[in-house]
This record gives C-alpha cells, structure tokens and sequence, in this order.
C-alpha cells in the first residue's frame, strides 16, 4: 500500500507538473486529491490495517497529499502569473506616442504682465477700477490739471471726436473720477487700454497703463518712493534693484518724479536696450497735485496722496525680451502661442 | 535744448568732468538726451600758411601750393578755389586721419608730388558756409593743432526739458542751474547800453497790452549784411543744432540760445506807417518766412503795419519783410509775448518755432531790455551800423508778476516724509535767486525770480526743495494701513476666471484696436452706425468698433494667411455702441473658433468644429456662474449664418449671439465658411450667485427613455422646457441622447430621444408615479408639439 502511495504522489506530482493551464490542473487535482480521486482511496484503505500501524499509514498518506496539493497551488499560481503576464504583454502601448485632447491657450502678454503688476498692488490692499476710454476733456485735462492749450496736451497727440470727446490719453481720469465717487481714503490702481494719435516704430496708437491712486492722511513722497521701489523688485524678481528717482514734471502731480531702474539687459552696464545708459526708464509719478484733488472733491489741507502711471508693454517688453511693441497688437498665434 | 560743453563753462564751470555734469543736470530734473563729440575723431591737423600758390602745370583745376606747418614747408597740390598766397587754412600732414578713418599719405597728383592736404570745414566734421578751404584768421598760430584751435574737444549736450523749465531753454537758464547745483559763481557777460548814435525811432502801437505787455524796437541803420559771421559764433550755433543764414539772422539765433529771449529782425525799408500788434482779421493773409502763406483767424496776434500782417508774434516772421541780401536798414524787436496770447497758435497753423517753443512755455518778462542790448553790440560788432534809441511800448500792469508765496517747513515734511533744516531750506530757495524773508520759526514768505514764473504755489517751492536736496537723498516707506470695506464680491465671477477657462480650453487671447475699418463694421454689425474719429492714424482705424467681432475676424484673416490651420482666439474689452442720448462703452467678451475640433492625434480622425463646439465652449463660460437664468434661443445676426445661430438671453435680456459666420460674409472677407464666433456681454457671465446647499436625496434613481418624433423645426430646448415644466421637481434631470433622421422617419420629421431621471427626496418612487408623469409628458408634448411616441 505504501508503495502504492509513493507511485501515486510520484504520478500525481509529474502530471501537475505537466498541466498547461487551470483547467488541467483542476482534473488533475480531482483525479487524486477528490473524494473520490486515486490518493483519496488510500484513505479509505486505512481501515485494513491494525490499530497501530493505521496512524503512521494515515499520517503518510496525508503528508502525500499535502505534497500534491502544494503542488498544485505552486503550479496555479505560475499559470496565473503566465495568463498575467502574456496579458500585460498584450496590452503594452508605445508610451511615447503623444496624449490625446485639448491644450492650454494664452494669455496675451500684455494680460499677462497686467496681472503681475496687479497681484503686487492688491497685496497692498488697493483695488481694480476703471473708467471710460471716451472720455470727456474735463476728466482726461482740465480736472487734471492742463488746461486748454497747455503745453503738455502737446505731448499727448490726442484722438479726438470733434464734440468734445476724446480717446483718454491716459488712465489718469480714472484718479478723478474714482475721487469724485468715493470719498477718501482711496487706494486704486486702475489698468486700462489708452490711446494717442502716433504710429512708429516705438509707437502704436492704442497701449496699456496703469495707473495708480493712494490718497490718505499722512501720505507723502516717501510712501511713493517706497512703493514703486518694492513695485518695480517685485515685477523684475530683483531684489537689489536700481532704482532712481529724478525730478519731472506732470501738471497733475507735484513733485513729480520719473522712475529709473538700472538695465535689467545688462545689469546697467550699458547696452542697446538701455542706449548705453545702464537705466530703463519706467514710470512717471508725483504727489497729486492739490488742484488735482479738488476736482476729486478731497480737501488738499487734510489730505495728500500719490499718483503714479506707466506703460504695460514696455515692462512686457523687457521683462519677456519681446524686441518689437508692434507684434502686440498684430496677434500672430505664433506669437501668442509662447505666452500660455 | 542743444548747446556746447565749452559755451556753458564759459557762464559757470564747476570743478568737475563731463559724465559727472551730464549725471548731475539728469538728475536735477534736465534729462539729458544725448551727449556726443562736437566733431568726429581725427589728428594731425594744424593750423597752416600758405606761403605760396602757382597753377599746375598739367591741370586747371589744381594748384600747387607750399604750406608751412610751423617747423618745416611742404608741396600740398589743392583743389579748392579759394586757396591764395598768404591764407591760413586747416593742413592735414602726413600720417594724420581725418574722420571716416581717412588716412593722409605722400602722393602724387597729376604728375606733381603732395605732402599732406588743406582742409574744408566739412572734412573735420564741420558745416561748410564757403566752397573750398575753412579760412582762418590772420592771428591763427601756424602749427597749433586744429582741435585746440578751434575748440574741438568740445561736446554736444541735449538736455530734454519739461514744459514748466522754460527758463532753461537757454544757456544761461542751464548756466544758472549748474552754478545752483554746484555752488559756482555765474559769469555772464557785460551787457552794456548801446549809445544810439542817430535819433531815428519807428512807431510801435500795441493793441492789447494784455497780450503784448512789452514791446521794445530799434532802428539800426547802414548794417552790412554780407559781412561774414565770425567762426566762435557759427560754431556755437551749429553745436547748438543751427545753420548760419546771415550775420542779423544769426545774432537773432545766438541772442535766443544765450539768453532765451527770441528777436526778430524786419527789414525797416520794406515797413509802412509803423508797428501794430494787433489781433489779425479774420482771412487776412501772410506769406511766412518758410514761404507758405497762411490765411489767418481772428484770434491770433499779429505784428502788422500799415498795408497788413507782418509776422505771427511770438512765431514767425513774413517773407516779405525779412532780412535779404539787400537789406541795409533793420528794425529790431524784442517783444514780450503772454503765453496765454502764443500757445496753441503755433501748432495750429501746423507750425513750431524756437520762438514760438519758448513763449508758449514762457521768457523770462524782465529780459527784453538787456537782450535788445546784447544783439546791439553783437551786430554792431559784426555786421557795422548806426543804431537808434530802444523804443517800443510798455504796459507795466500786464506784466507778469511774481508770486509771493507762504512756505512753511511742517507742511514740506508733510508732503516729503522727511524733514528739511530750516537752514537748508532757505539756502537752497536763495540759490534758486528767490527772495526769502522769514516770517516766523519755519515760515518764510518767497518771491521767485522773474525767470521762475513756474513758482505759483506752495508745492512748487517743496518741489524745488526736494529737487535740489535729491529726490535720491530722501526716504523710501511703504505705506502702513488697510483698507476699508469690501470690494471682492463672492457671487462675482472675476473677468480673470473667464479668460482663464477660456485658456485652458485652447484658446488664445489677442488684443486688437478699438478702432477698426468702417467697411467691416458694415458688414459684420450695419445696424449701429459707429462713432467716427475726427483725426484717425487712417482711414482703416477709423471708427469705434460696436463688436468685437470685427478685430477678431481681421486676426483670423491675418493668421490664416500665415498658414495657422487651426485657431480658437478670444477678446474682451469695450464696444463703444452710440446711442439715441449717449455712448454705451459696454465691457464684451468674444471668441472664434475655426479648424480641427481638437489638436491633431495620431489615433483620431480629425474633425471640424461645429456649432454645438462652440456652444460647449459658451456654456462653460456661463457654468461659472452657476446661474440657471440663461437661455439659448434661435435666432438671427447680421455676421452670422441665419440657420446656425443663436442668441444667448438671461432672464429674456439679450447677452449676445453666436453662430457659424454668414457665408456671405465669409466670401466677402475672404474668410473659410466653417469658422464660429460668439460675442457676450460681460456683466450677466460674472454675475452669478453663492452656493445654496440642497439634501442629497437616499431613494433610487428611476430612468426612462422616451424618443419622439416632431417636425424638424421644433427645437429641442422647446421639448425639454416643456417637460421640465410638466413635472413637478421628482424630474431631476432630462437629457437628448440622440437625434435621428433618416430611414423609417418621414421626410421633414426627426426622432428626439431623451432620458428622463426621477428622483423622490423623500420615498421610493413607484412605477405608477412614474407613469403617470410619462404620461403627463406624452400627453403634453403630443398637445403642444404633435410629437408621437416613438415605439
């Protein structure tokens, strides 16, 4: 009987050995491991046997089918893993082809630079506003100080209407209409399309500003200087920034003051961006002239206030190498396209 | 403002080097624009004699001189047809290099040995006022170098001046300014009182005073106006930008670069009965020095005589009265004209002068006197004559005046954030030439020079305070302080987010002009005539844009010409629509969309975009503002294709349109057919509303799909509406899952075949509930629609 049982476990073992997959596997198990499969039988054999040869025989007989039985689970799970395996090869793909669906766009540029410079002022706490683009003379001069045939109005080659209304030269009307709304303290910058009847190299008829109000007790040149010197760090990401202050003149700020920053091309060692200066010329700024805020209906005697301006595209052109203002408004998507 | 280095230190010459000028002038608010050598580099020229001049053998044109270099003579054959024994003229010996990197070398001209060249003005960079060589001076050393002679290493300096420093568009305004920053003395020159040696007088009348509160005239007689204006001069004038025209005319010009007062010269022979400054009449006309002639309005000053206008005051003479080469007799004026009389006027006649640049901005009302002195003495000097007395008009009271103005100390460091010293600050106003007396501790009363008229109020002298102290001198702070109230509104879609999806949904932002062809606005938007600009940069950025379609459509015409296959761009910013009473500049937001549905793949198959991309994109716009109100409703828009178009409403206001474009249109911009546009106004997308939590209902969900079949005009926002309507809120959603034409559906008829899901918040729903809503559905869309249930 013994014998018989090593014949059979050998047989059992050969054949697991042999089976290709689950299903052979499975009659094989039942062939000899089932209730009634061949090693089964040996154990109903048990009861020929004397009392004390029956525990050994029974001990042997099961340590057989154990044999087989670990057989068999060793065996299912390499058919297992094959199956896995020959699937997975199946399935493989060429990762490198390119993904499916839609890619981001673009911002324009100038929306682009329009934000940086927003995110700084609304950490400080000011906020957006805006005003008409055809505006009145009042509010693009005359409450700003410039009166009719005023020098300055020369300078700023204004499209008119022919009834009194213009294209705003500047974002400035925003500082007074935002003062004649309100009333003080006033903290707004106020972005904004602008326009002037010039078309060069250097020059398109429309551009961007922003413009920039504080007004509250208290405020003087230095808060200025402090701002647009943190400003102009921040929107450059140089911490060590040159930045000067020299004296100028807006009719609607005094003192007025142009803002400089060392070439951010060069390092202020003098190059084709800078015309060999070594500084950018970035802003004009001032403390708002009191006339300024009386037309903002602010009473100058309690009150002083700052006011700064300046052009997007040129901080777009030089932050991003951008070497033509005219690509801005040509739209090219192969331009655009680099701005995502 | 344009001058030489060289002039300026002559008037104050502080102790430090060119760049440090320059950085200081800059830096006190006179920017300099540009500072450049007077002339090219070049070497080896000096001054040189010609010791003797005979004719070439071998050529007419040529002369064979000998020039004597100071140590030695050389042969030089010339060229030039004023060389003459005797002539020092500018020699260039062997080895020097004249600009353009000319080198000068042994040669041999027409058979004839020369050893170095004479030289012509515009040979060392400078202007020729004669054909041949530069004459020198009887007294020039022979063999000093050239450059030292003539002052050459000299620089140009152009200073950019803001309109309020007229008192700068001088050399002794910038003179004074540089002794200010620099603590130098001035050294002007000595005017003195010309004796009048005839009593000849020409009658001056001023009409209004108010605009011509001074005006000074002299006779001068017998003046030669060939003589030849001396080199210093003519060199100064073109450093300063300036051709010499004649010695008067010159000295005119050096007077106005000097002292900033500008003169005119007439010639007295061709004046009649007497000067009138007066306003012109209206058409009156006047041939100007520049040889138009103007008709002239009625509100401009004029300087006339007895037959007509003369000259424009303040701007420009007439031809016709000007100095020629045949004038013997001069009338000189040196006038002071009120701004408020000149500004403006220039420009409007299309005109801009020296003249007419300083009293617009303002000369200096105590001037007039000296300068008619100083060009005097200058004529006189150069071009002989007899003068006669200073004469003219003089209404003291029209004068301008200067201020006297109350400046306190506290209220400096109000506005600066930083205290002055009292010392200081009266120190720097009394450098400026301000009369400072003290009024109280810190509180001064200060009258500005009369070259200061700039100076009104008390924040011009704090400027000036800080100016000179250095805007880089004072402190940086960053305000301190927040904000009061709320102006980030939860319910408000920020424009920001707008744009953003639309980014990240492909598209591109472009930003076009705001004023655009009237020809496309015809086109695309004919029912808003648009406001038109009086003076566009051309005729096609002539009008407003009422749609921005319009800027959208020319970038699609301008990148499809470019190759680009594929676009999807979007704008926001104002239309500018008028109106019955006013202009609405109304915030918009539009797309286009053309080519692929989506980026090329390797796997897919490519796909035009269609109706229903566009609208996916429009209605990802409006879930942001997770408004229900909006409604999509077929329409019609002049831009767009009548069978594909819609407008979009919110509460039934109109928020815009969107649609495949007119192939009419398309033809005629030469645009493909297949291209899709939207155009919103902005308000109603960011207006949305805040979250309003709903319970999440635990019953089951019941399906059921209908499909009906409607003629195929019945829109399927029509169906749904209505089924919406019949039930009560257990329809939690309907959706179309298809549409179907074709076999087994009558021509003219379409299959719609929607899911309907049910839901109860508070029981399980029951087929019988169910049903009788179906049938509530079927009955109602039979009802309004004649729609069948398809079976």
């Amino acid at each position: 009987m013994m014998e018989n049982l090593e014949t059979l476990v050998s047989e059992a073992l050969a054949q697991v050995a042999e089976a290709g997959d689950a299903r052979v596997l499975d009659e094989v198990r039942v062939r000899y491991l089932g209730k009634k499969g061949e090693i089964s039988a040996l154990l109903k054999s048990l009861g020929g046997l004397g009392p004390e040869e029956r525990p050994k025989a029974g001990a042997l007989i099961n340590e057989g089918k154990q044999r087989v039985q670990d057989a068999i689970e060793a065996r299912k799970s390499l058919l297992q893993e094959q199956v896995l395996n020959a699937r997975l090869a199946e399935e493989a793909l060429d990762v490198t082809l390119p993904g499916r669906g839609e890619m981001p766009g673009a911002l324009h540029p100038v929306t682009r630079m329009r934000r940086r410079m927003e995110d700084f002022f609304l950490r400080l706490g000011f906020d957006i506003a805006e005003g008409p683009e055809v505006e009145d003379d009042y509010h693009n001069f005359e409450a700003l100080n410039i009166p009719d045939h005023h020098p300055a109005r020369a300078m700023h080659d204004t499209f008119y209407f022919g009834d009194g209304r213009l294209l705003r030269t500047h974002t400035s009307p925003v500082q007074v209409r935002v003062m004649k709304a309100g009333k003080p303290p006033f903290r707004i910058i106020a972005p904004g399309r602008v326009y002037r009847c010039d078309s060069d190299l250097t020059h398109t008829p429309m551009f961007h500003q922003v413009e920039g109000l504080l007004v509250d007790e208290g405020i003087t040149f230095a808060d200025l200087k402090g701002t647009v010197a943190e400003f102009l760090k921040f929107v450059f990401e140089v911490d060590d920034l040159p930045v000067r202050f020299r004296p100028s003149y807006f009719p609607f700020t005094e003192p007025s003051a142009e803002v400089d920053v060392g070439c951010v091309s060069c390092g202020g060692k003098g190059c084709r961006v800078c015309s060999h200066s070594g500084w950018l010329e970035i802003m004009g700024c001032g403390m708002v002239h009191p006339k300024v805020l009386e037309h903002g209906g602010v009473d100058p005697e309690r009150y002083t206030g700052f006011a700064f301006g300046m052009g997007i595209e040129r901080l777009t052109m030089l932050r991003y190498g951008v070497n033509d203002l005219r690509l801005f408004f040509e739209n090219d998507v192969r331009v655009l396209s680099q701005f995502a | 403002m344009r001058f030489n280095e060289a002039w300026l230190r002559e008037w104050a010459n502080p102790d430090i080097d060119t760049d440090t000028l320059v950085h200081q002038l800059t830096m006190a608010g006179l920017e300099v624009d540009a500072v450049e050598p007077v002339v090219p580099a070049f070497s080896g020229v000096v001054v040189g004699r010609i010791t003797s001049c005979q004719p070439h053998p071998d050529a007419d044109k040529l002369r064979l001189c000998e020039v004597d270099d100071g140590t030695e003579v050389f042969p030089v054959v010339c060229g030039a047809p004023n060389a003459r024994e005797g002539l020092k003229a500018p020699f260039a010996r062997i080895g020097a290099v004249l600009p353009g990197d000319f080198k000068i070398k042994k040669a041999k001209l027409r058979g004839q040995p020369s050893e170095g060249m004479l030289c012509g003005a515009s040979e060392l960079g400078m202007e020729d006022l004669i054909d041949g060589l530069l004459e020198l001076p009887e007294d020039a050393p022979v063999g000093t170098d050239i450059r030292d002679y003539l002052g050459l290493n000299d620089t140009i300096i152009e200073v950019d001046l803001t309109p309020n420093r007229a008192d700068c568009l001088s050399l002794r305004g910038v003179a004074r300014e540089v002794g200010v920053l620099n603590r130098v003395p001035l050294n002007e020159p000595a005017i003195e009182p010309v004796a009048p040696r005839i009593d000849d007088v020409f009658p001056v009348t001023v009409d209004d005073a108010e605009a011509c509160p001074r005006y000074l005239g002299r006779v001068i007689r017998d003046v030669n106006v060939a003589a030849p204006t001396p080199l210093w001069m003519v060199e100064r004038l073109r450093r300063a930008g300036l051709r010499s025209i004649d010695p008067v005319v010159d000295v005119t010009n050096y007077v106005l670069l000097e002292l900033g007062q500008p003169l005119h010269a007439f010639d007295l022979n061709r004046l009649n009965d007497g000067i009138r400054v007066r306003r012109a009449q209206a058409g009156e006309q006047l041939e100007t020095l520049d040889e138009q002639t103007l008709e002239l309005r009625d509100d401009t000053l004029v300087i006339a005589d007895g037959q007509g206008p003369l000259a424009l005051a303040g701007i420009m003479g007439g031809r016709p009265s000007a100095v020629s080469a045949d004038t013997r007799d001069l009338f000189l004026e040196c006038a002071f004209f009120s701004p408020l009389a000149v500004v403006g006027k220039a420009r409007s006649y299309g005109l801009h002068t020296d003249s007419s640049h300083r009293f617009e901005r303002g000369v200096d009302p105590a001037l007039q006197a000296r300068a008619i002195e100083r060009a005097t003495a200058l004529i006189l000097e150069i071009a002989g004559g007899r003068p006669g007395p200073v004469s003219g008009s003089e209404d003291a009271a029209s004068l301008p005046a200067p201020a006297a103005i109350e400046l306190y100390a506290d209220h400096a460091t109000r506005l600066l954030g930083s205290p002055l010293r009292n010392e200081e600050i009266v120190d720097i106003l009394q450098r400026l030439g301000m009369d400072v007396s003290e009024q109280g501790e810190g509180h001064w009363r200060v009258t500005a020079p009369s070259w200061r008229f700039d100076m009104a109020i008390e924040q011009d002298l704090i400027e000036e305070l800080a100016r000179i102290h250095g805007y880089d001198r004072l402190p940086n702070r960053v305000p301190a302080g927040t904000p009061a109230g709320n102006t980030q509104y939860e319910h408000k879609v920020p424009l920001r987010r707008l744009s953003d999806a639309l980014r990240d949904r492909g598209y591109m932002e472009a930003i076009t002009y705001s004023f655009v062809a009237p020809e496309i606005l015809a086109q695309v938007d004919p029912d808003h005539p648009p406001l038109a600009l009086l003076n566009p940069i051309s005729a096609d950025l002539g009008v407003m844009r009422t749609t921005l379609m319009a800027g959208l459509l020319t970038t699609a015409q301008r990148n499809l010409n470019r190759q680009i296959d594929r676009l999807r761009l979007f704008e926001t910013g104002l239309r500018f629509v008028p109106g019955e009473q006013e202009l609405t500049q109304q915030p918009m937001v539009a797309g286009l969309l053309y080519g692929s549905a989506a980026p090329a793949h390797w796997q897919s198959k490519p796909r035009a975009v269609d109706f229903y991309d566009l609208k996916g994109d429009v209605e990802s716009l409006l879930a942001l503002s997770a408004s229900e109100d909006f409604r999509f409703v077929a329409a019609t828009h002049p831009a767009l294709h009548p069978g594909q178009c819609a407008r979009l409403e919110r509460d039934g206001e109109i928020v815009g349109y969107l649609g495949r474009i007119h192939p009419r249109l398309a033809a005629q911009l030469d645009l493909p057919a297949d291209l899709y546009l939207f155009e919103l106004i902005l308000e109603p997308l960011v207006t949305g509303r805040l979250p309003r939590f709903q319970p999440v209902s635990e019953f089951p969900r019941v399906q059921r799909d209908l499909a009906f079949v409607v003629a195929t005009e019945v829109a399927a926002g029509d169906l749904l509406e209505l089924v919406r309507e019949t039930c009560d809120e257990r329809l939690r959603d309907v959706q179309v899952f298809d549409v179907y034409q074709g076999e087994h559906i009558d021509q003219g008829y379409k299959s719609l075949a929607m899911t309907l899901t049910f839901q109860d918040a508070s029981s399980t729903l029951r087929d019988d509930q169910v049903n009788a809503l179906v049938e509530a559905v079927v009955s109602q869309l039979k009802q309004r629609f004649n729609a069948n249930l398809r079976v």
